[in-house]
């Protein structure tokens, strides 16, 4: 049975948005997405969490953050950009203080554009980011059998469709 | 109940509390989704939760969590089968109590800030909710005579008629024990956490299964409890396990949480006025029939 | 009738001779650990020859004694007031004359002396007495030998006079030998008052004005008791009743009411209950062994101790109710106020008050059952509390500290103390252990009195999980602190907590044995009946005890190469080192954790202030009740 589709947990981290796009994702746990009906909770903790949805761009404070973030998450799981700051940097993209999208910092899963994302595209990128996070648990698997080591850095980045 | 009885009855708990707790828990997200406006999880969604957390990698802040939460989940096993076998009422809170102190000194164990909190927080709710486990004993002792639960289930004439205040008090901490607003100071199942997730911080994957599975044990014998009060007619019992269950439910989902200092003052209060209160008038009325 | 009279006057005679040759250190603690040999291996005899028999009465030439006895009494009546002159102590002074003129008005108030025919008896009730003082206390004693070099090179200011400290410590076993073994209540009284000197010596140990004034303290309100316990001597001897403790037992409870009131009375301040509680935190002050010999585990007990005995007097008696009430008054309050303290031994202090006021409660409801737990109560306490006294102190030593605060993480710093505590706090409050069991019983019996009594053991109980678990917590909390310590632990030391650790598990194991050996024939003497526990109940008890000490074997499963140790929770903003984080203005902070004291509730004054008023309170109405 395929459990990581049916209960995806997520942690909500802002980057350094503008808050327009936290608003989108908080906008899905209202009565007209509800995305709890696809088993989605937000968990705010990271040890919980399957998906880390990251919003706004990485700069200097939060790129440590986020790192601490996504290494206190257990295995298999995912990092969904949410938004074009997340995605590329966005605006911000010069600014003196910025890294970068999130993809400068911690690998990235799915891309989900918009400024600000639209509750639609973001429940969509959480559920391509479910395939990969089968995905993910099926390599484990196969790796825990092998007894092989964990692979440095994460497979390749897909993109959601606008 | 001969042995065969109570062994059975043992195995029928440990087979299949999981799964009435478990679809407790899914009807329970359902009830509240409906109440938000929402459509809400399936049924079957704490299943699905548990069996992802057992596949998820093993991750700790030490290693000596995993040892405390073992400890946490055998005890609650233990008080529940005590339970139901029919055993001894004060056995089965005493061992509850050692599994929670399992529970809360795992969080201890892993020194972070945040399951720092929620274990103390934990702690302030067991000393709420213990006096009134403990004296639904002592009722029920001074109405039939046993701490034996098979004694108790065993009454001809429903308990609820002479333990009203009982009954109020322990569904008045059921509130705490089930994890509901606005008694959910240590850890709750909601999003909305400003501790993070209290107690349970520092647990992922399979130990926090551990945890959710304990949880569930937990539940089920806590129904067991309420059950007794109306053993002799269990149609009546049923209901009332299901009214209970959807007033804690509509609490959860009106109310905010309240200051530690609001639960304790407010538990121990209320407990002790319907708790001692019906034992006193209860002796007093024995002791009239028996000088 | 060798061993009792053996078991009273080795340690006085060894007293003597450690206050002539104890200025030398080798002397010193070879004798120390002689005497404490020697009285764990009479009690231990005294034990196996009684086992199975019926309470033994020895006669003795009462006559012939009773001048050397009336000797003793004025030397001590002399040093007591020599004390209280010498520290210009009015209320003591008067309350020794009070005490000397009473006694007085006994020896020669033209009364006929009642002629107690066997003085003194040992059954199984002081028997396990026995065994406490001797076992318990002999490694109390061992264990001093090695703690008190320690303590002095702590205490650089507190002047070397372990000469005088191992002589009191020795006078006082021999006293309290004397204590549990007398049938004659005038040898009874003397042992009482010689148990107070000790101490008033112990406590006023370190000379500091602390000491000097806590150690007066305590004199002042056991002296309160002792007036009252030589009221009851006077008033048994103007009445006409006798003085044998068997016979005034066996008189019936109109007769012999107000004395043995009066007696109870006198252990209410000896066992520390409130109002009376304040000498016993004061008594903090004196070094571990003392708090763990004196102040929990025998001393203390001698209050309890005559509760128990007097138990089937107070039995459904409206005098007995209220020192029930008494009790489960100082249990509540004395709970709760735990709560509030960080300091180990104050925590410890409290916990002692709230459990001889569980003692009080069940004896004085004095039902057979409620008498079976308060014994109980008795032996699992002074054992638990005995260990975890000692391993504070060895604690104390390695850390610098006696604050529960400081000992965070002493599980990775100094493992076999920090589980030498944690099995002495499991042995006080958790399910399979001792007190536990005693409580369960306690519960019921109580429930057969009246059932506000249970109610607050059950409000207390709930505080009394809060202030232990926390206590737990700290120590197995494994947030970084301050690197191992390396303070040394005398090997006299470990030997004492392992055999208290042992000891504190091993009854768990054995109490049903215990029960039926030494309990059950005190209880059919007394009661006539037993109440038999349920096997299964039983069962289910080690059950979990077996699997409570299973669960140390999962630590040692090592096929943990899947487990990935990583950091803990701090919103992301941790550095490097596990217990560093970055608060909002990018600098560097340590974690620091601090438990709840709920101080808002749960406040020393406020409580003691509620819970000394309503024992008065009681006493008051006490009084009323057997005056009329």
């Amino acid at each position: 049975m395929k459990l990581f589709r049916k209960s995806p947990w997520i942690i909500h981290y802002d980057g350094a948005s503008c808050n327009g796009c936290d608003i989108e994702v908080l906008a899905c746990l209202t009565p007209r997405y509800d995305v709890e009906r696809l088993g989605i909770i937000n968990t705010g903790n990271p040890k919980h969490a399957d998906i880390l949805l990251i919003t706004g761009y990485i700069n200097e404070q939060s790129q440590p953050v986020v790192r601490t973030i996504y290494e206190q998450m257990p295995d298999p799981k995912v990092v969904v950009a949410v938004g074009i700051c997340a995605s590329s940097g966005g605006i911000f993209r010069d600014c003196y203080n910025t890294k970068g999208g999130v993809d400068s910092t911690i690998p990235v899963d799915v891309y989900v554009p918009g400024c600000a994302a639209r509750p639609e595209s973001i429940i969509d990128g959480v559920v391509q980011a479910l395939d990969i996070l089968e995905r993910k648990r099926a390599e484990m698997k196969a790796r825990r059998r092998a007894k092989a080591p964990a692979p440095v850095t994460a497979p390749a980045a897909e993109v959601a469709p606008s | 109940m001969n042995l065969t009885h109570r062994i059975l009855a043992g195995f029928l708990f440990i087979a299949l509390a999981p799964i009435l707790a478990g679809l407790l828990a899914g009807l329970d997200r359902i009830v509240s989704a409906r109440m938000q406006g929402r459509i809400g999880p399936p049924l079957l969604q704490p299943f699905y939760d548990l069996f992802k957390l057992f596949q998820k990698e093993r991750i700790a802040v030490n290693r000596s969590g995993h040892f405390f939460l073992l400890g946490y989940l055998l005890f609650t096993i233990i008080a529940g089968v005590e339970f139901f076998t029919g055993g001894d009422l004060l056995i089965t809170i005493f061992a509850l109590a050692l599994a929670s102190v399992f529970f809360v000194l795992g969080a201890f164990a892993a020194g972070s800030p945040y399951s720092h909190i929620g274990a103390e927080r934990e702690l302030i709710q067991i000393m709420a909710s213990e006096p009134m486990l403990l004296m639904v004993a002592m009722g029920f002792y001074v109405a039939t005579g046993s701490f034996q639960i098979g004694a108790i289930y065993a009454q001809p004439t429903p308990l609820i008629a002479t333990l009203p205040g009982m009954f109020l008090g322990l569904i008045y901490i059921l509130t705490i024990k089930l994890r509901k607003s606005p008694f959910d100071l240590s850890t709750s199942h909601h999003a909305h956490q400003e501790i993070v997730k209290g107690i349970t911080t520092e647990f992922a994957g399979p130990y926090l299964a551990i945890i959710e599975l304990a949880h569930w044990y937990e539940t089920v014998l806590l129904l067991g409890l309420l059950y007794l009060f109306f053993a002799p007619w269990p149609l009546l019992a049923i209901a009332a396990l299901i009214v209970v269950y959807f007033l804690e439910i509509l609490a959860d989902n009106t109310n905010a949480r309240l200051y530690w200092q609001w639960v304790l003052r407010a538990s121990w209060t209320f407990t002790a006025i319907v708790g001692a209160g019906n034992l006193i008038i209860l002796h007093y009325i024995n002791r009239g029939g028996t000088p | 009738m060798h061993l009792p009279l053996f078991l009273i006057f080795f340690p006085l005679a060894l007293a003597g001779l450690l206050a002539v040759v104890g200025g030398s250190a080798t002397a010193r603690s070879a004798l120390a650990k002689i005497g404490s040999g020697v009285v764990a291996a009479g009690a231990l005899a005294l034990y196996w020859t009684t086992l199975h028999r019926d309470a033994q009465f020895f006669a003795l030439n009462e006559s012939g004694l009773s001048p050397a006895i009336l000797g003793v009494e004025i030397l001590v009546t002399i040093v007591m007031l020599t004390i209280a002159l010498r520290g210009r102590q009015v209320l003591i002074t008067l309350l020794v004359l009070a005490q000397a003129a009473l006694m007085g008005m006994v020896e020669f108030g033209g009364h006929a002396h009642p002629r107690v025919a066997a003085p003194l008896f040992v059954d199984s009730f002081s028997v396990i007495m026995a065994l406490i003082i001797g076992v318990v206390g002999g490694l109390i004693v061992w264990h001093a030998v090695g703690y008190m070099p320690h303590y002095h090179h702590h205490e650089s200011a507190v002047a070397d006079r372990q000469r005088s400290f191992f002589a009191s410590i020795f006078l006082f076993l021999g006293a309290m030998f004397a204590l549990v073994f007398a049938n004659h209540l005038g040898w009874l009284f003397l042992a009482w008052e010689v148990t107070t000197l000790c101490s008033y010596l112990l406590i006023g140990y370190s000379r500091t004005p602390e000491a000097v004034r806590n150690a007066f303290l305590a004199l002042r309100l056991n002296l309160i008791g002792g007036v009252a316990f030589a009221g009851a001597i006077l008033y048994l001897v103007r009445t006409g009743g006798s003085l044998a403790l068997n016979e005034i037992i066996a008189s019936g409870q109109g007769a012999v009411l107000i004395p043995v009131a009066l007696i109870c009375f006198a252990g209410l301040t000896k066992a520390a209950q409130m109002p009376f509680s304040s000498w016993l935190l004061g008594a903090m002050v004196a070094p571990s062994p003392v708090s763990a010999l004196l102040h929990s585990s025998t001393m203390v007990k001698a209050g309890v101790y005559v509760f128990v005995r007097f138990a089937p007097i107070l039995q459904n008696t409206t005098v007995g109710f209220i020192f029930a009430l008494v009790g489960a008054t100082t249990f509540l309050f004395a709970s709760c106020i735990a709560i509030s303290q960080s300091n180990a031994k104050r925590v410890l202090a409290y916990s002692t008050i709230a459990n001889l006021g569980l003692i009080v409660t069940c004896a004085s409801v004095g039902n057979a059952q409620a008498v079976w737990a308060a014994i109980l109560l008795i032996i699992f306490h002074a054992v638990a509390k005995a260990l975890l006294f000692l391993a504070v102190g060895s604690a104390e030593h390695s850390i610098g500290s006696r604050d529960i605060e400081d000992m965070e993480g002493l599980i990775s710093r100094r493992p076999k103390t920090a589980l030498a505590i944690l099995i002495g706090i499991a042995g006080m409050f958790l399910a399979p252990f001792g007190m536990l069991v005693s409580k369960w019983a306690a519960i019921e019996a109580l429930m057969k009195s009246n059932p506000l009594l249970p109610v607050a053991v059950a409000f207390g109980s709930s505080a009394t999980l809060f202030f232990w678990s926390k206590w737990m917590g700290k120590i197995l909390s494994t947030v970084k602190g301050p690197p191992p310590s390396h303070g040394p632990v005398s090997m006299q030391e470990k030997n004492a907590m392992f055999f208290l650790s042992a000891l504190t598990v091993g009854l768990c194991a054995i109490w049903p044995y215990i029960s039926s050996a030494s309990v059950k024939p005190f209880l059919i003497a007394h009661y006539g009946t037993f109440v038999e526990f349920n096997r299964a109940t039983i069962l289910i008890m080690s059950i979990m005890l077996a699997l409570i000490a299973a669960l140390p074997l999962s630590l040692l499963y090592k096929g943990d190469d899947k487990l990935r140790i990583t950091t803990p929770y701090l919103g992301g903003a941790n550095v490097l080192e596990r217990d560093l984080f970055t608060p909002s203005i990018g600098l560097t902070k340590p974690v620091a954790i601090r438990n709840y004291y709920l101080t808002e509730f749960f406040g020393e004054r406020r409580l003691s202030r509620v819970g000394y008023g309503a024992s008065l309170a009681l006493l008051v109405v006490l009084t009323v009740v057997v005056s009329t």
